[in-house]
This record gives C-alpha cells, structure tokens and sequence, in this order.
C-alpha cells in the first residue's frame, strides 16, 4: 500500500479527473503484469524458506541461485514492491508511477534489472543500504513515499534475495522521470529533519519471550508489510505517530480510512478470530468483512500470494496488539448528534430494506462471506464514517484471488441516492443493530462524491 | 453469476438492458468477445472512466470472460427508441453513413462490420440499436481523440477522425432513433472493410 507520508491537504476536487488519467491516477491500482503461474510455483517453492523471521531459526543449507531469486520473488510479494514500481499501463518494475501530493507530483524508480535505467549495476549492498537507511546508491536520501522505515527491519538475508530477484527482472529501459515538486520541498536537505524525527535504522529484533510464529507474524507485519504506512495515523509532519500505533487513519489524498488493527474490541480485530484474519488477508472476503479500496489492492498484489503459515502468523501478531480504550469515544452522543440520527434513520431504514436487506438481510447480519455483515462490523460502525459512505457511493469489488475469483460485488448508488438518501441509509447501519456509530451528514457525503477512485 | 453481477445491475439493469441514463448502456446480447475487451479496457486503462476503472481494477481475466459470456446470452426486450431530435436532412445523412458510409470521408458503412441488422458480429463487434444518441457520440469522440483505445489497428479511430462533428450527430441521431430488429442475435462473422485490432483475424 502506498502512503505519502508528506501529505497532509485534502485531495483537489475530482473535477476534470477523466480528462487527466491516466497520468494522474491516483496510484490505487498497479497491475498485475508478472505471469501468476510462475508466482505460485515461486511460492510454494519458497515459502520454506522465507519462513524463518531472523538467523534464531536453525541454521539451513545454501540456497541455490534459482531458490535465492524464488525467495527473493515471494519476499518482494510480502513488500508489494511491484504496486509502486509499476505503471498501470507499463511493464512490471519500471516504475514512473506518478504519485500525486499536494508539493507536487513524485515518480517511482525504475527498479528493475536494466543497467542504464534501472538498478542493474547496483550492488547487494548497495540494494541493502537503500533498504535499511533509506538512501540510493550514491547515498541520496530518498523521499518516505518509500516505506524504508518499516523496510529498515528487513534482514541483510532477506533484502539480498530480493535483490537477487529483482537483477533476474527482464531489464526495461525507461529512464526515471524526474520529481515535480515545488520549492521547497524539492530540496531533499530536509529530509534530513524528518529522519531525525521519525526514523531510526535497525533490523528487526525478534522477542524471546515470544513464539517463533509470533516473530514472523511481527517481523512481517512491521517489515516488507509495511501495514503501519496505512494503518497508524500520521501527524502534521507526516510521521508515524507511534503513540498511536496500528491505530487506524486516515489515508491522506486517497480518502480512504485505514482502520484499528489493535485488540481493541469495537474499533480493531479484538473479537475477531485468527480464521477470520487469515480468511480475509489471504482470501480477499471472511465471515466478518471484505476487503475494499486500497486493501483490495494490497490483498491483490501482495497478500494472496503468501502462505497460509505466513498470513496465519501476521494475524497471530496482530491479535497480540494491545488495544486501547481511548480508540473507541464512549461519550454519551450529543443532542444533536441524537436529533440526526433520530431524524436520518425512519428514511435510512426505508431504502435499506428497500435496496439493501436483499444481501446485507433486515438484521444487518448479512450472508458471509460474500454479502458482510454489517451489525458489529468495525468498518462501518468506527468513528470515521468515510469507509460506509463511500462504499455506499462507489460500490465495489474484493480482489478475485486465487482462492475467491470470482467475488461478488457491492453495487454503486452515487447515480441512484441523493447526498441526504445515502446520509440517512449510512446513518441507520452505524446506528441500527446495536451498531455504536455516529450519524453522517450529506455534506460529508457530498465531499465524499469528489473522492478520488481510480 | 446474476448474484455477483449486482455491481452491474445497478447502471445496467438486472439482465444488462441498461437504463433511462444515457451513459450506462446496454450491454446484453452484444458478442462476448467485445464485452470482455471492454471489461479489460476498463480494468487496464484503455477506456476511462472511473466509476468502471474502480470496480474492475482487481478483477482477474478468467472471470471477466465469464462475466461478458454470461452478459452476451442475455436477450431482455429492447425498449421503444427515443423519438428522433435531430430534423429529416439530418437524419438522412445519418442513414446514408450507417448504411452506405461516405466513400469521400473513406468512412465505410456502419453496417458493414456492426451487421447488416446493427445487432453486432460475431466475436468482438457490438450491436449499435437499443443505444442513446449521446452515449454514441460521445464514444466517436472518445475514439477520434484516443480516450478511448483498442488494440492496434484501432479502426474506430480512424473512421472517427474522418467525421465531423455534424456527421457523428447524425449517425448518433439516426441510430438511436431505430427499432431493435425481431431477431437480435449478432451477425455471423464476415471479411471486413479495414483491419481492426480488437477483432480476431
């Protein structure tokens, strides 16, 4: 999943977005352009050995060349390298991904094995450096767009495989298109102020306390998963608020929210089982919820493609984060919070049992996996509401997957409800069921309207 | 497949009749071969539109080719077409470029690739009756100015680039204004007028 940690501004009006694709794409969507056959094969030829968190697994035979680059193919699956180093329209790993921030316009790196364009003549170690310091061959620090706070814990093993593969890439020549940001932020010197903040090289230290599955799942999820790009609030600086860790936020630009991964009970994965994790990371659908928005991308390009052993551990260390009281606002409403969903709901229930109960059923149990639940689901009953309103506004498909391919779809109903139908419909489901949201307004599901999608 | 299909339905109508609404058109019974083109434009970039772009962006090839041969063996009843807006001259000229082309603009007749019957040719040609004027239109300038693309040679560019904006209003006016033929099945395939890309040679 990409994040620009530098973002803090609101995406610009959608006005005029068709007219400027598919150069300005909002990078939501890379394409899937390696053969899926060979991953597969490359996965289960690998997963052995990407298995082992650090070097306190027992020590293993060398690995040939063939499996070094197949375990370099499954690891770089684990960190999505391709989701930003593709063009949608372009050949995998030649970057020129245009990334859209309010500074301007960045373009991802042609990472691919052609010497003159992509990094063909870089050394392990140099790829290494790049990977743990944030910093390209010549030592240029590079922008956080790159996750190497989180790539930083990956292992010199690890990061040497992935390098292995990436040299085995067709080479493309595509020279790197220069960034286009404006004064000041085009002067990479500060970077240097934001790494002093938010970032402190180290490879990952695995706990002894904990069990080897835990220490995978935790050198994963903080590692090549990079979840917290997405899934931990930024600040105005845009760093990491660590604080506030796998607390969920607000993806900057994509106007999608990232929710709570903590064991908070309501907010996060607290009451769901480790089942459900491994259904829905690997699958794209459970019996809780289904992926959509940037995540369907994630589960497409990235997770599908790991172990259940390895998914099974992510999700093993991602129950394991603690939760926190303060993620879920138990105030008592305000009147007029009250008065609106008083006032919402009658007309919200009217069009959910009109258009809705079909799939999702009167009681908002839905029928999982292929219709979520919308009673006691954290997605729509969590303190931003942007994730309900705009799946009631866009719809939307999970990922088809190896194991779903052929999901079933949310339909659109921006064309068919007005900003007060879809207020009130959103309204009734975080209110209905026991459900602890709070009503919307149509002027958030008009701001909504201009949200970015492709 | 109509229960994983509700995504469609909503602009499309149930059975792909499409709707009241200009832009969403019908799509049942047109060859499947161009619905599955189409659903991949969609997905990759070759046709823009974001509401499409969005919900195909992670659907897999094998089951996009389920959804256009499940789409294409839809045979709803066609709607009565809208009463003609445009005057008799234009209309006129309209028929002439459907059914005959312009051997001046090197723009072959319609008919001669999209059937006799304007239902479509089998695999990858679409059915141009039960469509809305604006929508036509708006596709011509879409292929004339490469928003929308197909796989090289793209004919449809080429003949758009040879109409002028009144011809496209014409053909779009004259075509939406027809009754859907008693048999809707798309023509058996036939030897083109000019090499198009997204048709199997």
């Amino acid at each position: 999943m990409r994040k620009l940690r530098l973002l803090t501004e609101r995406q610009p009006p959608l006005a005029g977005l068709a007219h400027r694709l598919p150069l300005n794409r909002v990078p939501l969507i890379p394409r899937l352009v390696v053969a899926t056959v060979c991953c597969v094969a490359a996965v289960s030829a690998s997963a052995a050995d990407a298995r082992a968190p650090t070097a306190a697994s027992a020590p293993a035979a060398p690995l040939t060349h063939a499996q070094l680059i197949a375990k370099g193919e499954y690891l770089a699956r684990a960190g999505d390298c391709i989701a930003c180093h593709t063009n949608p329209s372009g050949k995998p790993f030649a970057g020129g991904r245009p990334m859209d921030t309010p500074f301007g316009t960045l373009f991802t790196p042609n990472i691919s094995s052609d010497k003159e364009t992509g990094i063909g003549n870089w050394t392990a170690a140099q790829f290494y450096r790049m990977m743990h310091e944030g910093r390209s061959y010549d030592g240029t620090l590079l922008y956080p767009a790159m996750p190497f706070a989180e790539y930083t814990k990956v292992t010199r093993a690890d990061s040497d495989a992935i390098y292995a593969f990436l040299m085995s890439t067709t080479p493309v020549h595509q020279p790197n298109r220069p960034h286009e940001l404006r004064f000041p932020y085009n002067q990479r010197s500060l970077l240097l102020g934001w790494r002093t903040l938010y970032f402190r090289a180290g490879q990952f230290q695995p706990d002894p306390r904990q069990s080897v599955e835990w220490n995978r799942g935790a050198y994963l999820v903080e590692g090549l998963g990079h979840c917290s790009m997405c899934h931990t609030t930024i600040n105005a600086l845009g760093g990491s608020q660590q604080s506030k860790a796998f607390q969920g936020g607000l993806i900057p630009m994509q106007n999608w929210y990232a929710p709570s991964l903590t064991s908070n009970a309501e907010a996060g994965l607290g009451d769901w089982s480790i089942a459900d994790i491994v259904a829905l990371l690997r699958t794209g659908v459970s019996s809780r919820g289904a992926v959509y928005g940037p995540m369907a991308e994630v589960v497409n390009d990235s997770l599908q493609y790991l172990s259940d052993d390895d998914v099974r551990a992510m999700a093993v260390y991602l129950k394991s984060l603690p939760g926190h009281a303060n993620e879920v606002d138990r105030s008592p409403p305000s009147q007029y919070v009250s008065e609106q969903a008083a006032r919402l709901a009658p007309l919200g229930k009217k069009i959910y049992d009109a258009q809705c109960a079909v799939c999702h059923a009167v009681d908002g149990r839905g029928r999982a996996p292929d219709f979520p639940p919308l009673a006691a689901n954290p997605s729509i009953e969590m303190h931003s509401a942007v994730n309900p309103i705009r799946m009631v506004l866009n719809g939307g498909y999970p990922p088809g997957t190896h194991l779903n391919p052929q999901p079933f779809g949310m339909p659109p109903f921006a064309q068919s409800l007005s900003d007060e139908e879809i207020a009130a419909v959103v309204t009734y489901i975080r209110t209905a069921w026991g459900n602890h949201g709070t009503p919307v307004s149509d002027r958030e599901v008009n701001e909504l309207r201009a949200a970015p999608l492709f | 497949m109509q229960a994983r299909l509700h995504a469609c339905a909503a602009c499309h109508g149930v059975h792909g009749e499409g709707t009241d609404n200009d832009y969403f058109p019908r799509l049942a019974g047109k060859p499947a071969d161009y619905l599955f083109n189409q659903l991949v434009a969609f997905r990759d970039g070759g046709r823009s539109y974001p509401p499409m772009n969005y919900l195909l962006a992670y659907l897999p090839d094998a089951y996009l080719k389920q959804i256009a041969v499940y789409l294409s063996r839809e045979r709803p009843p066609y709607p009565p077409p809208a009463a003609p807006s445009a005057d008799a001259a234009t209309l006129a000229r309209g028929k002439q470029l459907v059914m005959q082309g312009d051997p001046a603009l090197k723009v072959p007749a319609c008919a001669a690739c999209h059937g006799q019957a304007l239902t479509g040719m089998e695999p990858a040609i679409p059915g141009l009756v039960g469509l809305h004027a604006d929508y036509i239109s708006a596709q011509l300038g879409a292929f004339r100015y490469g928003t929308r693309s197909t796989a090289p040679p793209n004919c449809m560019h080429d003949i758009a680039a040879h109409l002028g904006d009144r011809d496209i209003t014409a053909v779009a006016a004259w075509l939406s204004a027809q009754n859907a033929p008693a048999d809707p099945t798309p023509a058996a395939p036939s030897p083109l007028p000019l090499a198009c890309g997204s048709v199997p040679h």
